[in-house]
């Protein structure tokens, strides 16, 4: 179970009008590479993975979950209070016949998210490889996102969550090398 | 030192109220090319017609897969 605590886990600020960027960031949020399919990924790898490793997995899972709601945030801030013709000027009209205002999980070209994005192979180590290049690949996303925006107060947030991608990655390079030694070893003769 | 194994074994967690019997051991592979880092010139070679039934020529890379039942318990 989850106890939850309401805040962010970073605080969200968000500068300017920009519905614009909004449309950058939801590929964040329900994009291959985004938190959700990150935390699925992971909370549901978890119960095929040695014991050693099930915490790991929980914590990160967890902490995406917190990503996702700070992505949330951002997105809902820039486009809370967007008319119609601002939706549309931002190419966001597409997203306004089929959602209004709401938050949908799909990416920034509006393909819906699919639990295709995500695997769980069983074998530990394709497990773990699958999510140090999910890690990776997040980061970069999010340099890509902080490439496209000049939005200063909203960038401090992504920095923040580009570097969690960082040390998310190393922990599950760590989470290899537990699995790489030799340890516990089946007893022959 | 332990011997290096591309096999790994592991103890899950079972629970008193599980409803199949537990495998108590189960296992892993770790395949050779976690360990190899960037393949150093010069390592020891099968001849070749060996390791076009090994599909390598280096005996470092070579890992063989034995079948799934001997995965947990039963071995």
């Amino acid at each position: 179970m989850w106890i939850y605590e309401k805040k962010l886990q970073y605080p969200v600020r968000v500068s300017t009008c920009n519905p614009m960027l909004a449309r950058f960031l939801i590929e964040q949020y329900g994009g291959a590479d985004g938190e959700l399919s990150a935390a699925l990924r992971y909370l549901n790898q978890r119960y095929s993975i040695p014991d050693e490793v099930i915490g790991l997995l929980t914590d990160i899972g967890t902490e995406e979950f917190a990503h996702l709601e700070m992505i949330a945030t951002m997105v809902y801030k820039l486009t809370k209070d967007a008319t119609p013709d601002q939706m549309k000027a931002a190419g966001l009209g597409d997203h306004y016949v089929n959602h209004d205002n709401a938050l949908f999980y799909h990416n920034a070209s509006g393909v819906p998210w699919t639990a295709s994005y995500i695997q769980a192979k069983g074998d530990p180590i394709a497990d773990l490889y699958e999510d140090i290049a999910a890690e990776e690949k997040a980061r970069a996303t999010y340099q890509w996102i902080i490439d496209m925006s000049d939005d200063p107060d909203l960038n401090d947030g992504l920095r923040f969550l580009r570097e969690r991608e960082v040390v998310h990655s190393q922990r599950f390079r760590e989470a290899v090398e537990i699995l790489k030694e030799e340890r516990d070893k089946k007893k022959y003769f | 030192m332990k011997e290096f194994t591309q096999r790994k074994f592991y103890r899950p967690y079972v629970s008193p109220f599980d409803p199949c019997p537990p495998i108590r051991v189960k296992s892993y592979e770790t395949p050779p090319e976690l360990y190899l880092g960037f393949q150093p010139p010069g390592l020891p070679q099968y001849k070749p017609h060996q390791a076009l039934f090994c599909g390598t020529l280096w005996p470092v890379l070579f890992s063989p897969y034995e079948k799934s039942y001997t995965r947990g318990d039963e071995t």
